[in-house]
């Protein structure tokens, strides 16, 4: 039927993928019970695919396409194009629907397209019979049918306000904003709306209050007509001829919208002095007057609009006019997940906790420290570390400690394993990721593992209170070397510098050095027997580590041999020789160095020969 | 975004400059502007003309019927045109019912001339209408009939349009040509720069040169995208007398600022009723509400916010009406609105709460009655949040959507009016 724009088969494509608007689209959608969604397809120019979203309490597909031409020919029981297109581009994407062969109704959102375009717009669109809703407007909807992007506003109002099923009003407005309202007061004084229809606040929209009234008296389910209109433009007046020619019999109940122009200082906005091109006839008044006059109902007020509906609804009941609505129970829509979490409808168990930093609020935590608390009191990597490390905010000399063992560890030259195996990866042409992690999978019990080992043992021993000459026994009987003790190349004579930084920060800075004490007594039994046997760096930083944790008092003993047994203090070496790894795949990178081969000469090659002879 | 005046002067600037491009006509438009900041003497500097040509001297601020009011200097010498000027510069007058202050005047050569023809365009939905008369000036609607009207279509070429049939009921062969091609430019000129509105009343004709005498044009703002560069940087000036309070100007430039809309505009600062509207449609319905019901000369304010604003935003909102109100004595403040479609309303009142709750003593001393109405996402916890504002001691009456949208409007007036 002409008359009827959409009904409870109707699908739309949508230019513009706007995942909420569709979404609602859809909830109406299962509200009234319909078997199919109203959206059949949408169009973006930048990509094509799916969009996921609810129908009901199933989750169903959308397809995407680049083209609305790709879409109407995929889809072409789409009839509606709802075009959220910016207002730069809404003037072509209008006149490619309406040079389509399936689009018969478009709905234009976009607010502040040029009025010359949107006059070329509703032209085109005459000429080839098509509907223009719009532009700027939130739309309309067919009350228990269908329903234009976001229409109606939440799910509660459409829920209370009955629009899953139809009434027997047809409404217009000139406003988007003020739809909600009117289907409001509507309810409240009638049976319903049958048809709700924003025509948009621009002075050349695409489809007039007269067009949509003309349709609304065509079509024998709707009574009695409501209409909202506005100061400035003519448009109006088609409607008031239209009731004097007899082209509009129903009763129409009307309002013009800013009768307080009169009392706003200047009437400058209200037409100008030009040759009869404005005036009088634009303002509400007027209008109101010419309204009254041509036969609508016209209240003395906007405050009276209700009353004057509910008397031509019980008047037209009376009379047999109005058929018996049968009210019908809509289907819960399941609540939005998040809306529920955030009233507290619902709850759920996490599969995951974090207890160390919280990027959810407003600021970044560590720890529950601000990110800006923890610039502003500049308490460093080392106090960074204890954030997220130990969940405790370090006093100064722990956090320099940290940095200090950092800037230690950083580097030892390139022939050491994973330095090595940095290069290599590097000269291979892999990246900067690949190089330091090939450097990293060296580290373990023979290449800078042993800090954990030695605090282990150590803290051990002394806990035990162990003499320092019966712990070195005790591993001699066990056959282990002592973690931490010995160097390859350093002795008591040429002593590890690093060694002695460590000490030396310690001794001045710690409260106490109970574990280091007790670890320079062992080292002089071992020097004893070999000059050799001295306390390593990987040891003065695993023993200097427990003394460091004991200091604080924030740590009681089951969590300092607990971090020591996550291998947490092999952490410190990871992240301080990742800065050597780094920088040694860097430097053969900016030295263009080419892939290593190692040579013939440096590798031994046996054969068993008895296998397959020989001389 | 709508139709918006320009002034005579950059009316007359861009025909100079583009006219010329859709015809060949002899267009020897001078023209100069004279403000606070820039007097005549710093202008004739550098345009020499000033200096050698009798003048004609209007205030250049989108009001008409100067002549009427006294408002048009005539065939002055620079001396003339300089003395009359700084007499009237920063000077109130009256036109009609509005006062507002000079601030702008158009400085032109004085023409001599005897026929005044009439020129204009104006944008229709089905075609824009061009309207002609050989019988132009300040008695054109009185001479209305005489006017040639002719129509093109919004999807036809003027090229397609007999032009000439349709003026030679008023003009002769020798003139035909030469005005057929002028109004096909001036058309041309008026779509292309995204005009809705251009009158030339009266343009004459001397010495085979067309002179527009007095222009009135209006541009649709929004092309702006696409005329960014044609209009250059074009001002589009306020109402004549329509001079900003701070308190206007504080809520425009928060308006500028904000992705949501905030406008307020002080009717009569002396009313006895404010009000704070949420939503465009909404607020102008509650001002004619008052209006119709017979308070219009008791209605403060016009203003309304919408577009989801924050709550920081409509605190600021409200402190600079509550403000406004309890320095001038307000007894009524309507705090309404619609049914929201997505702005979250506890949100906004959240910031409105806030400023009622600043403004506590003040309200409570003057005796303000508040009553809010509102619908939409999550009105009954702002609702609920506004009526508490009771225990504090403020008089406020508090509705949903069950109640007529302006129906606090006939409750306040009855309890605090009658």
């Amino acid at each position: 039927m002409k008359y009827v724009l959409f009904d409870k088969d109707t699908q739309a494509i949508i230019y513009g993928e706007q995942k909420n608007a569709i979404q609602r689209m859809l909830d109406f959608d299962y509200l009234c019970r319909r078997s199919k969604p109203s959206v059949a397809a949408v169009v973006n120019p930048t990509r094509e695919g799916y969009i996921k979203v609810f129908f009901g309490t199933k989750e169903i597909l959308l397809p995407v396409y680049r083209s609305l031409k790709e879409a109407t020919k995929r889809h072409p029981e789409a009839d509606v194009m709802i075009n959220f297109s910016s207002y730069r581009s809404a003037y072509q994407t209008t006149m490619e629907a309406i040079e389509t062969e399936t689009i018969r109704t478009i709905a234009i959102i976009a607010e502040g397209i040029p009025e010359r375009l949107e006059r070329k717009m509703a032209k085109a669109a005459k000429q080839k019979n098509k509907w223009i809703i719009g532009p700027a407007t939130v739309g309309g909807m067919r009350a228990g049918a269908f329903k234009i992007g976001n229409t109606g506003g939440a799910m509660d109002n459409l829920k209370s306000l009955k629009l899953y099923r139809h009434g027997s009003v047809g409404l217009v407005t000139v406003s988007g904003g003020m739809v909600n309202e009117m289907f409001n007061i509507i309810q409240q004084n009638s049976n319903g709306i049958y048809e709700g229809i924003a025509i948009g606040g621009d002075r050349y929209p695409g489809s007039t209050l007269l067009d949509h009234l003309l349709r609304y008296e065509e079509n024998p389910d709707i009574k009695m007509m409501v209409m909202l209109g506005e100061v400035g433009g003519t448009k109006e007046y088609e409607v008031v001829d239209a009731l004097k020619n007899g082209a509009i019999k129903k009763p129409l109940i009307a309002w013009i919208s800013g009768t307080c122009a009169k009392v706003f200082p200047g009437e400058v906005q209200f037409g100008h002095a030009g040759a009869k091109v404005s005036g009088k006839k634009e303002t509400a008044d007027a209008k109101i007057e010419a309204l009254r006059e041509a036969g609508a109902i016209v209240p003395s007020s906007f405050d009276e609009l209700g009353e004057a509906i509910k008397k031509v609804f019980e008047d037209l009941k009376k009379e047999g006019k109005i058929p018996e609505i049968k009210e019908i129970e809509p289907p819960v829509i399941p609540v939005d997940y998040k809306v529920a979490l955030k009233n507290g409808m619902i709850r759920k168990a996490r599969e995951f906790i974090c207890t160390i930093s919280d990027d959810s609020g407003e600021e970044l935590l560590y720890a529950g420290m601000p990110i800006s608390k923890v610039i502003e009191d500049d308490i460093g990597i080392g106090g960074v570390i204890g954030l997220l490390w130990f969940k405790k905010l370090l006093p100064d000399y722990a956090r320099k400690f940290i940095e200090l063992v950092l800037m230690i560890t950083a580097d030892h030259g390139p022939a050491v394993s994973g330095a090595h195996n940095a290069i290599i990866t590097s000269r291979a042409g892999k990246d900067i990721i690949d190089s330091l992690v090939s450097g990293l999978l060296t580290i373990g019990p023979r290449f800078g593992g042993a800090i954990s080992d030695a605090a282990k043992y150590f803290k051990s021993a002394y806990d035990r209170k162990l003499k320092p000459e019966e712990f070195v026994n005790e591993m001699k009987a066990k056959g282990m070397y002592i973690p931490g003790i010995g160097h390859r190349v350093k002795s008591v004579q040429n002593p590890d510098k690093r060694v002695e930084l460590l000490k030396e920060f310690a001794f001045k800075n710690f409260p106490k050095v109970e574990l280091l004490k007790y670890a320079l007594e062992v080292e002089k039994i071992t020097t004893a027997k070999r000059n050799n046997l001295i306390l390593n760096v990987d040891g003065c930083i695993g023993i200097l580590f427990v003394d460091l944790m004991k200091n604080i008092g924030a740590f009681n003993d089951d969590e300092i041999n607990e971090f020591i047994e996550m291998g947490g203090l092999n952490g410190l070496f990871v992240l301080g020789r990742s800065i050597g790894f780094i920088g040694h795949a860097l430097d053969q990178k900016r030295l263009k160095s080419r892939l290593y081969r190692h040579p013939y000469d440096d590798i031994l090659y046996v054969h068993d020969e008895k296998l397959f002879g020989g001389d | 975004m709508a139709q918006r005046g320009i002034r005579e002067y950059d009316a007359k600037k861009m025909l100079a400059k583009y006219l010329p491009d859709y015809g060949e006509f002899n267009l020897p438009i001078k023209a100069a502007m004279v403000t606070p900041d820039n007097p005549l003497k710093k202008v004739a500097e550098a345009e020499k003309w000033i200096k050698e040509s009798r003048l004609v001297v209007k205030p250049d601020m989108l009001f008409g019927k100067r002549g009427k009011h006294g408002l048009i200097l005539l065939n002055a010498s620079y001396e003339e045109a300089e003395k009359w000027i700084e007499d009237k510069m920063n000077k109130n007058i009256r036109v009609g019912s509005i006062e507002g202050k000079l601030t702008h005047f158009l400085v032109e050569p004085y023409i001599k001339h005897d026929k005044e023809y009439y020129l204009a365009i104006k944008d229709d939905r089905e075609a824009d209408h061009i309207y002609f008369s050989t019988a132009g000036g300040v008695d054109i609607e009185e001479n209305w009939d005489k006017v040639i009207t002719i129509d093109v279509p919004i999807d036809e070429s003027i090229d397609d349009i007999d032009l000439k049939t349709a003026l030679s009921k008023e003009l002769n062969e020798s003139e035909l040509e030469k005005m057929a091609d002028f109004i096909k430019a001036l058309y041309k000129f008026y779509v292309d720069l995204n005009y809705t509105f251009i009158e030339l009343n009266p343009f004459t004709i001397v010495d085979n040169n067309i002179i527009p005498i007095d222009t009135v044009a209006k541009l649709d703002d929004a092309a702006m995208f696409w005329m960014a560069k044609k209009w250059g940087n074009i001002e589009f000036p306020a109402p004549f007398g329509r001079e900003l309070l701070p308190e206007e100007k504080y809520i425009k430039q928060l308006d500028e600022k904000s992705g949501a809309s905030m406008k307020l505009t002080i009717l009569n600062p002396h009313g006895k009723i404010w009000t704070m509207v949420a939503g465009g449609g909404a607020s102008v319905i509650y001002a004619d509400t008052i209006v119709d019901l017979g308070y219009g000369n008791e209605l403060a304010n016009y203003g309304e916010y919408s577009g989801n604003p924050s709550t920081d935003e409509t605190y600021e909102y409200a402190k600079t009406i509550l403000d406004l109100m309890t320095r001038n004595k307000g007894k009524i403040l309507i705090i309404g609105g619609g049914i929201a479609n997505f702005t979250d309303v506890a949100k906004t009142f959240e910031g409105i709460i806030k400023a009622l709750k600043e403004y506590k003593e003040k309200l409570i001393e003057n005796d303000v009655r508040i009553y809010v109405r509102r619908g939409g996402p999550n009105y009954q916890q702002g609702l609920k949040q506004m009526k508490e504002l009771e225990k504090l001691g403020i008089r406020i009456k508090v509705y949903g959507p069950e109640l007529h949208m302006t129906r606090i409007v006939k409750i306040a007036l009855e309890e605090v009016m009658e």
